[in-house]
């Protein structure tokens, strides 16, 4: 099979790799460069799960050949630490990243690192999408656990902090409504849950 | 079915002496503790691209997999060239069944005793069945190997649906096992006697015939593994994408006769399950045999077509319920008959004892004196299963079965839908209540639920719309449907439910470290629920630790306690109660270590949750945190105690749990395309008490995502050939962010009285309780010009369809003044 040398700078590294040209971008970051945190979800362009951002959009890649990347710029997940807008909120990473954690926006984590690079791209081109821009912009890539309401919201968060905006600190609904027991010793929820004690901070992203 | 339960030697633990916690009333302790929104402390490594699944995991020297699979449904072996695939550069080695038969490994027991084909000798089932394996030295060139492997076929008719299946002159898909026919098995429950009378003498009766399509659970990582033979140690490790790795260690030792001592599965991160990764599938164990044989590590991982075309489906229930009923609407007797598609093999995934799974929970929140159901199971030339894909056992077919009869008995009586409900709703002082088919529901207050989601929902007011739409011939109709179900999850108890012989108990370990910190380890295992937050809460509840001090840790059976795994919205019932427990067990040791350390004697020593400590009693300021009792077990242990502070429960649950909600959805179907718009989803569920708030709201979310993608986009078709017309994300259509709504949930709280905590699983509630909202709402839509059933998934042109029978559709270019004689058309 026919190999090529190709150069693909990824989060801001050159890496000098000879590929065969029927290779997929997708097996080149995930193989070659040992990158694994970008997935590979159904093979056809789908799910999304191989995003990641290239030459300025998002891309996906197990729809593209690593030749066909020859000389571009790649960020993957693994760089957004390092991205300029990092350490901008309340940790060191990424607002989107950051804004994950805070509005429970994963949950198996799979589909994670293609929405973030997904939400990077759209916040690059607005930094203050409405939600119903948001939820086009994610529409390419699926999550089965989450049902994208707090993707939705996890995008938002990054979007209020790139625009010097208090984020909101919970994704819970409800929250802070008056509890009372009621005449039978049920408690009467009214609409509202017991809240979370939302004046203490947990460790977000630097707490493994 | 609590009443053939032995007693349990932990009862002493499983109710605390304060009454455990009321998350409620107290919200925790205000380190982590139950009731409290804790971010998740997994998810640093997820958004950083750090997390670990198998596809992730590298050995040296290692070999990669390639199956080849049957294009036909049905078809003979004749013949199997391997010899210019071996050929190959790169290409290390074929097998086939005769390879695998020299070390017994040519079929696989399934988890409901049926045996599989590892790699198929004589007759393929069903397409894209496994009929032999490459290991190549990379993926591209296993795949090019198995390009030239040629695989001779004589094909047959096959059998693609149970009604077919059924019939005498059907084709035969299991010559195998000596079937002269396709029938499985046949199940009953309830008094077919007195349901036959109820009927008899009741004043109206209705009749729905309805089809809960195939789905599969599509987990958007797909199934795999790296299986690692070390001949030195003689021990296989395999890292699987398992929702149960200590029963998959055990049947993987059954299976291959290695030593269960030196087997080892791990389940690292895990891309999500849905019950898609509870079974055991023959990629697993060719890896596994392929490592073992060429003694280097081999990976097998799914491509999305093979995930969705061979590994379990779920549902395929074509399902006739019939409900009598007194002519105010209080429902006597309900009567089920089922046809049941189990593919090719009987390989659901659910307790042994249980063939139709928990159907029987078919009575739903009602009081029903008299109930009946029958189940008739066929073998299909389609792939095997019947898994709970994020449902506990068949709940979901019985949910869906009973909210749209309920539906169908308010139509015929023409009276409002929640009021049939509130009428027969099993009131709340009934509970404990024992059903009709035999379960013992442990609490619920449904009434209170209902009241709450109409009144959220301003019920009323819908209803008013409805009909103003209806009288202007709105080209939108609108739909209010309602689900007030009740789901059964967390199996055991052990001597009902089994895996393979294997009671359906959990189990936790806690060990307290000098310095106060705790390790905790479970034998349950998270694809994606947040345990390694959620359970290290309870441990923080129960003995005042701070949340950030307890770490979790899971998937390893090397390291884990035995557990039979996460499915069925088992982990909280049973893994959660066995980490309580533990906790309590810890908390008890930890009481004679404080009455020494505070020299008091120990009926002195009382707990305050509140504040996470010991104290004498009447004395507050005297007391001492788990942390510092910890470092005494160590430093300064009691004359009378062994030193150190652990302990380990293996948890086998009384009962069962019966969380349970209240949905109402409500859509607009467009009269010109039959295009269903889902304008609200509002959800209520009573899951007992809530660990975590915000955890607990992501798996609603989640779950209603799926509910609206069964009710309205997916499912696994077949043709007459048995070709899978749906074996891929361009074809088995998942929602994206733009087909979910905004979803509203809610919530109230009947704890669970048999649970230490209190709490029942709520993780499968939404994907239960949803799909028959959401056909109900689309129902009501159109019920006023006598629609009383749509079929799933409700796509457009099946709605549509529903609109012209019942004279509803709206030509789009009636109201239009379109030229289409004009020059353009005059012009072809």
């Amino acid at each position: 099979m026919a190999e090529k040398d190709i150069t693909l700078t990824v989060n801001g590294t050159d890496h000098e790799l000879r590929v065969e040209s029927r290779k997929l971008l997708v097996h080149a970051i995930r193989e070659d460069l040992d990158l694994t945190g970008t997935h590979i979800g159904c093979d056809t362009g789908n799910c999304g799960a191989c995003t990641v951002y290239k030459d300025g959009e998002a891309v996906k890649s197990c729809l593209l050949f690593a030749v066909q990347a020859d000389g571009s710029e790649i960020t993957t997940v693994e760089g957004m630490e390092d991205q300029p807008e990092a350490g901008m909120g309340n940790s060191d990473l990424h607002p989107i990243q950051e804004g994950f954690h805070e509005m429970h926006g994963l949950q198996c984590g799979y589909c994670t690192p293609g929405m973030i690079m997904a939400g990077k791209a759209l916040l690059e081109e607005n930094d203050d999408p409405t939600e119903h821009e948001i939820r086009e912009n994610i529409s390419g890539n699926l999550c089965r656990c989450t049902g994208y309401q707090n993707i939705v919201k996890s995008i938002e968060y990054a979007a209020d902090v790139l625009n010097d905006r208090e984020p909101p600190e919970s994704p819970v609904e409800h929250e802070g409504a008056s509890m009372e027991t009621a005449p039978d010793g049920g408690v009467e929820t009214d609409g509202g849950c017991t809240g979370p004690d939302l004046t203490r901070e947990y460790p977000g992203g630097d707490q493994e | 079915m609590s009443s053939d339960t032995r007693e349990k030697p932990d009862a002493k633990y499983r109710h605390d002496e304060d009454g455990g916690p009321d998350p409620e009333e107290h919200g925790g302790h205000g380190r982590g503790g139950m009731g409290e929104e804790v971010k998740r402390k997994e998810d640093r490594r997820f958004i950083t691209g750090r997390g670990n699944y198998v596809d992730d995991v590298k050995k040296d020297g290692m070999l990669h997999c390639e199956v080849v699979r049957s294009p036909h449904a049905h078809a003979e072996v004749k013949n199997i060239k391997t010899e210019r695939a071996e050929a190959m550069d790169g290409v290390v080695a074929v097998l086939t069944a005769e390879d695998l038969e020299a070390y017994d490994l040519a079929t696989m027991p399934t988890l409901m005793d049926d045996t599989q084909e590892v790699l198929v000798k004589d007759k393929v089932k069903f397409q894209s069945q496994e009929v032999a394996a490459v290991i190549a030295e990379d993926r591209y060139l296993a795949k090019d190997g198995a390009e030239k492997v040629q695989v001779n076929y004589d094909s047959r008719e096959p059998v693609v649906d149970a009604e077919t299946a059924k019939r005498e002159d059907a084709p035969v898909v299991r010559e195998d096992i000596d079937q002269e026919s396709n029938h499985i098995f046949t199940w009953e429950t309830g008094d077919e006697a007195a349901t036959r009378e109820a009927f008899e003498a009741a004043d109206v009766t209705v009749e729905e015939d309805m089809y809960y399509q195939r789905l599969h659970p599509a987990p958007i990582e797909t199934c795999g593994c790296v299986a690692d033979w070390d001949q030195d140690n003689e021990k296989m490790t395999v890292h699987m994408t398992s929702q149960a790795p200590h029963a998959h260690r055990t049947l993987f030792s059954m299976v291959s006769g290695i030593p269960e001592h030196k087997v080892r599965i791990v389940s690292p991160d895990v891309g999500g399950g849905f019950g898609n990764k509870v079974p055991i599938y023959p990629g697993y164990v060719i890896a596994a045999a392929a490592s073992y044989v060429l003694e280097q590590p081999v990976k097998w991982v799914e491509e999305r077509s093979e995930n969705i075309q061979t590994t379990s489906f779920a549902r395929d229930y074509d399902m006739t319920g019939r409900i009598a009923a007194t002519e105010d609407g209080e429902i006597t007797a309900v009567d089920v008959d089922v046809l049941a598609n189990h593919g090719a093999y009987n390989a659901a995934a659910q307790p042994s004892k249980f063939p139709a799974g928990f159907f029987k929970i078919f009575t739903g929140s009602y009081d029903i004196d008299a109930a009946h159901g029958e189940l008739e199971a066929y073998y299909t030339n389609t792939a095997p299963g019947g898994i709970a894909y994020r449902c506990s056992f068949r709940v979901t077919e019985a949910v869906y079965l009973i909210e749209r009869m309920v539906k169908v008995l308010a139509q015929e009586l023409d009276m409002d839908p929640a009021e049939v409900r509130r009428k027969n709703f099993i009131p709340e002082d009934a509970f404990p209540y024992e059903s009709a088919t035999g379960w013992t529901y442990d609490s619920g207050d449904y009434h209170r639920a209902l009241d709450k989601a109409l009144e959220s929902t301003n019920y009323h007011d819908l209803r008013e719309e409805q009909q103003r739409r209806i009288e202007k011939d709105d080209d939108k109709l609108l739909g209010i449907g309602l689900s007030t179900f009740t789901e059964i999850v967390g199996a055991g108890p052990g001597k009902q439910c089994d895996i393979a012989g294997v009671e359906m108990f959990d189990s936790a370990e806690i060990r307290l470290h000098p310095t106060g910190k705790a390790t905790v380890r479970i034998g349950v295992q998270t694809q994606g629920q947040g345990h390694e937050t959620t359970f290290a809460q309870i441990v923080a509840e129960e003995l005042g630790l701070d949340v950030d001090d307890v770490q979790v840790e899971h998937g390893d059976t090397d390291t884990e306690p035995y557990g039979l795994g996460t499915y069925a919205s088992r982990s909280t019932p049973v893994g959660g109660a066995a980490t309580a427990v533990a906790a309590r067990k810890v908390r008890e040791k930890a009481k004679s270590i404080a009455a020494n350390e505070l020299e008091v004697a120990e009926e002195d020593v009382v707990w305050d949750r509140e504040s996470g400590q010991f104290h004498v009693q009447g004395v507050p300021e005297q007391s001492l945190s788990i942390a510092d009792i910890a470092g005494a077990s160590y430093m300064n242990s009691p004359p009378d105690q062994e030193p150190g502070l652990e302990a380990v429960d293996y948890y086998d649950p009384p009962n069962m749990t019966f969380p349970f909600g209240a949905y109402v959805c409500v859509v607009e179907v467009d009269r010109e395309t039959g295009e269903v718009d889902i304008r609200k989803f509002y959800a209520l569920d009573d899951c007992g008490n809530r660990i975590n708030p915000m955890v607990v709201e992501g798996q609603i979310h989640g779950g209603l995502a799926q509910g609206i993608g069964t009710a309205m986009m997916e499912h696994v078709s077949y043709d007459d050939n048995g070709n899978v017309t749906a074996g891929d994300f361009m074809n088995y259509l998942l929602p994206t962010a733009m087909e979910i709504p905004e979803m509203e949930t809610d919530y109230t709280v009947t704890p669970s009285p048999h649970h230490p905590i209190g709490a029942k699983g709520v993780g499968e509630s939404p994907t239960v309780g949803s799909p028959p909202a959401i056909v109900n709402a689309v129902v009501d839509a159109m019920e006023h010009a006598g629609v009383s059933h749509v079929d799933m998934p409700m796509t457009p042109d099946r709605v549509w369809g529903k609109l012209e029978e019942a004279g509803l559709a709206k030509d789009p270019a009636e109201d239009l003044e379109l030229d289409i004689d004009g020059e353009e058309a005059a012009g072809d």
